[in-house]
């Protein structure tokens, strides 16, 4: 279109625009342009030459093609469901995936109005009246928690309280989040798949502000106690904190009826695709904590006319307004994925929701069932109800997953006895097949 | 040129809430699997038809403002054209991989991984990069980590960051959150960080400098090295924010600047999609002392077949994940934000050395251009890729207003505060010569129109001017709260 054989393919300058454009801003050449002292201007070659989009995208597909084809038995925090079509062809309007931030309302109502329907639907599925429109991830969401409990916290205790099977990744994170503040982790531990109730109210006194219970959990186990934990929580003033998923909160009890001060967890369950832990931080909170939340929300309000329209609002919580007293540092936020999230929801309705959830239920517990009538094979371990996923006995349990990598499927290896696999609508039918597998290779 | 919205629904609301079309509320612990005290009594969700559905979010999107809709111009947000093809390569099946897999089963996922670490560490002159960080602001939280551990493992006892007071709000905010106190510099009266304060403000307790450099009004810091110097004679390390990357591409290179420690946003630089608020990705870059810090895992090439073992890959090179040995751990629940990065990795596949070099280029030509263009004062200079008119003795944010019936999305308004009621606008290489001069015009023509009609606008968008403070005062944040509205 412009005659060049090299420069960007996505500056529209033909060479006869670009001289006149210089010609106008008095410029001999580009170079001139660039302010940059000699002794720091960069003259070397990056080692990438430019390709045709044919050629990228073929030299891409070989590069994904090295991933081996498994079924993926896999989740503890990160889940695969089927994502409709719909989802995909209308979150990629490009007048949703290539706008921004909506920094003029007027004229970006469209993703106002998806995202205050997203903070609406977390609304309901928490019980709780307030919900941000989106963290990164689960894990953020947990830190961001724990610092906005430091903030409104109405004990002196500094001490956040987690179980000890959390996720890795989430303590990691949460321990890096609260470095900067007075705040300290510590554990409790689970019995036999869940909270350890009677180590906790051990373990609970006043240096206690924040408490942290997650339902499911992470190897899946359905909390039965959580009401208790609630009241235990309650009981010492420190914060309640809820971790669920979008899909388990559709059919378990709304985290607002145990005492939840605040829920987070991952959205991204809905919407997007396995997408290597890429995810969707959800964040929803009492009304009293509104000042303190973290990150964006939008708001109703009407316009010069007085039709109703959306903006966002309470920014001034916010690093552009607030800068070191902001509630958090948050800015460019996970709005596109919310959107998808929010068309999943709707696509499935309360009753497709419920029937999800269910669904993620009962094909744990007809897998588990299939693997416990496996000689040596002990399924769930834990004798609770789950959602999705559970702990696997079995000897030698890294060797048995080796095996079934082998036979064309991936499982999580928990320790030397101990495997954990994730069933949901992509790979549920699959599981016979992962059944038959587990009982060549532990009849080894 | 002139953009126009849809506009729907009826006199008292544009497009129906879903809540407003259909809703049904169901009992999903009635005949559940589960005992009842486990399950919730209700649960109420729309209930629409996918016609329906693809109805309404049609009707959204075409209430909605995109790159693709017009120019873009918001200062320091970068908002380029965000090429298609890139979601071609996203979408691959292949690429849809759970993050627990063992690494020896998805090679391909680790190559492309490595080689954008690879990339960004010779786009930003520095020796290591992690690819963890969701966001450029979380970016900047892992590498204010990483500096804080480097101090902490050298004993250093540091508790102060300074920021230029002209510094991205995310700058101060991330300081605050690692722990630090904020030391706010003033800028010089060219619009640069004055040295002599700067030399004054850094000390033994002094952590870190976060500077963005070409700054957010554009200018290059001329005196880097010497602010580099003031900042390592005092024992501190020099922070980049790679909001501004754009400008720099191919032309320097903050690791040849004399900063230790960086993030990209590649959503900007390396144009993916910002979805309307995210996701974005921001990688860190650091120089080989603070390389042990860095959040695990990061990826490297395996050893090879001629070490000994012999593999399968035949010639392939083969990748392994490690954990640096210092590590800081992780700043996300997993590995961040993937799909970003390969279309970030796509991006600059595509383009190459010379794109990458050319796209600098034409950024700064626009701005200048159309800095040359708008009637406004244009203050300080000369500048990159971005650019603040002042609106003078007018409301920046009328303007701004006024801007959109003209059919343009307006600059970044009254930001930064060196600059009075400040136009903060950063075009980018995606728009023609043609395109800016409407754009110009758009600015000019505001300027031109009197104050009554600034006060009044927009009148030809979607909305009409929207109440803020009243949604502030009136906090409504869901369609529970609407109720009986």
């Amino acid at each position: 279109m412009s005659g060049r054989t090299t420069g960007t393919p996505f500056a529209p300058h033909t060479p006869g625009t670009t001289a006149e454009m210089l010609e106008a801003v008095g410029a001999d050449s580009e170079a001139d342009l660039f302010d940059i002292p000699e002794s720091v201007a960069f003259d070397g070659e990056f080692d990438v030459p430019a390709r045709s989009e044919r050629d990228v995208v073929a030299d891409l597909r070989r590069t994904f093609a090295r991933n081996d084809d498994l079924v993926e038995f896999l989740g503890r925090g990160h889940y695969g469901h089927y994502v409709p079509a719909l989802v995909d062809d209308l979150s990629s309007r490009s007048e949703f995936l290539t706008s921004y931030t909506q920094y003029q309302p007027e004229i970006t109502q469209g993703f106002l109005q998806a995202l205050f329907e997203y903070q609406s639907m977390l609304v309901e599925l928490t019980g709780l009246p307030v919900a941000n429109c989106s963290m990164y991830d689960a894990a953020t969401a947990l830190a961001e928690a724990a610092l906005l409990s430091e903030r409104v916290r109405s004990t002196s205790g500094d001490v956040v309280l987690v179980p000890e099977a959390l996720r890795d990744g989430k303590r990691s994170t949460l321990d890096n989040y609260v470095d900067g503040s007075p705040l300290s982790v510590e554990t409790y531990p689970y019995d036999d798949g869940n909270v350890d109730l009677d180590a906790l109210a051990e373990r609970l006194d006043g240096d206690v502000c924040f408490v942290y219970a997650e339902n499911p959990t992470v190897t899946g186990a359905i909390e039965e106690g959580l009401d208790a934990v609630g009241d235990l929580v309650d009981d010492h003033d420190a914060l309640f904190c809820v971790g669920s998923d979008v899909v388990a909160l559709g059919l378990l009890r709304e985290p607002a009826s145990v005492g939840a001060d605040v829920v987070v967890g991952e959205a991204g369950a809905l919407g997007l695709p396995t997408a290597y832990g890429m995810g969707l931080g959800l964040f929803a909170c009492r009304e009293k904590f509104l000042r303190q939340v973290p990150g964006r929300l939008v708001g109703a309000s009407e316009d010069a006319a007085g039709m109703r329209a959306y903006t966002l609002t309470l920014q001034t919580r916010e690093q552009h307004i607030r800068k070191q007293r902001a509630t958090s540092n948050i800015c460019t936020n996970q709005a596109w994925v919310a959107l998808r999230t929010a068309m999943h929801l709707a696509m499935l309705g309360a009753s497709g929701l419920a029937d999800l959830a269910e669904d993620c239920v009962r094909n744990a517990r007809d897998l588990a069932a299939d693997l416990d009538g496996i000689e040596g094979v002990t399924a769930p371990l834990h004798d609770r109800h789950h959602v999705r996923e559970f702990a696997v006995g079995v000897d030698g349990a890294p060797a048995v997953a080796e095996g079934l990598r082998e036979a064309g499927y991936a499982v999580h290896v928990l320790d030397d006895d101990t495997l954990q696999v994730c069933v949901t609508d992509l790979n549920a039918g699959e599981a016979d097949g992962l059944v038959a597998a587990f009982a060549e290779v532990t009849g080894r | 040129m002139n953009h126009d919205q849809a506009r729907y629904g009826d006199d008292e609301r544009y497009e129906p809430l879903l809540s407003e079309k259909d809703g049904k509320e169901v009992d999903p612990g009635e005949g559940s699997i589960l005992p009842d005290g486990l399950t919730r009594d209700s649960l109420e969700l729309p209930e629409l038809s996918e016609p329906e559905l693809a109805r309404h979010y049609t009707r959204l999107s075409q209430m909605n403002w995109s790159v693709e809709s017009g120019p873009y111009p918001l200062g320091s947000c970068t908002m380029k054209y965000n090429p298609t093809f890139t979601e071609v390569v996203a979408a691959d099946p292949n690429a849809a991989v759970h993050p627990d897999r063992d690494p020896s089963t998805v090679q391909g996922t680790l190559e492309l991984l490595h080689g954008l670490q690879e990339y960004l560490a010779e786009v930003g002159g520095m020796d290591a990069v992690t690819l963890q960080p969701p966001a450029g602001a979380a970016g900047e939280f892992a590498g204010i980590t990483v500096a804080k551990a480097y101090h902490d493992a050298n004993g250093n006892d540091r508790n102060e960051v300074v920021v230029p007071a002209s510094a991205h709000g995310t700058n101060f905010a991330t300081a605050a959150m690692a722990g630090y106190d904020v030391v706010e510099l003033p800028s010089d009266e060219d619009g640069r960080v004055d040295v002599e304060a700067l030399a004054a403000a850094v000390s033994e307790d002094t952590a870190a400098l976060m500077l963005t450099n070409p700054n957010t009004v554009g200018l290059f810091e001329r005196d880097i090295e010497e602010i580099a110097g003031i900042v390592h004679d005092a024992g501190g390390l020099l922070y980049y924010d790679g909001a501004n990357l754009n400008a720099l591409l191919g032309r320097a290179r903050p690791g040849d600047m004399g900063f230790d420690v960086m993030h990209y946003n590649v959503h900007k630089t390396f144009a993916t999609p910002h979805g309307g608020g995210g996701p974005g990705a921001g990688p860190v870059g650091v120089v080989e002392e603070l390389a042990e810090f860095l959040p695990r895992p990061q990826v490297r090439e395996a050893p090879t077949a001629a070490d000994g073992d012999a593999g399968d890959g035949g010639d392939e090179v083969e990748y392994e994940l490690f954990d640096p040995e210092r590590s800081v751990g992780k700043v996300h629940g997993f590995q961040g934000n993937w799909l970003v990065l390969v279309k970030a990795y796509a991006y600059i596949h595509r383009l190459g050395h010379e794109g990458l070099l050319d796209a600098s280029a034409k950024a700064v030509l626009n701005a200048n251009y159309l800095a040359e263009l708008v009637e406004f004062d244009v203050p300080y200079g000369p500048f990159h890729h971005e650019f603040a008119a002042t609106a003078g003795d007018r409301d920046a944010a009328d303007v701004a207003k006024r801007m959109l019936d003209y059919g343009v999305h307006p600059p970044t308004t009254k930001w930064p505060e060196m600059v009075p009621e400040a136009m903060l606008t950063e075009p980018t290489e995606a728009e023609s010569k043609s395109s800016l001069e409407d754009l110009a015009a758009a600015f000019n023509a505001a300027a031109a129109d009197a104050d009554g009609e600034l006060a009044s606008a927009p009148s030809k968008t979607t909305a009409r001017r929207i109440d803020q403070a009243g949604a502030a005062r009136n906090p409504r944040l869901s369609w529970r709260a609407l109720d009986g509205e």
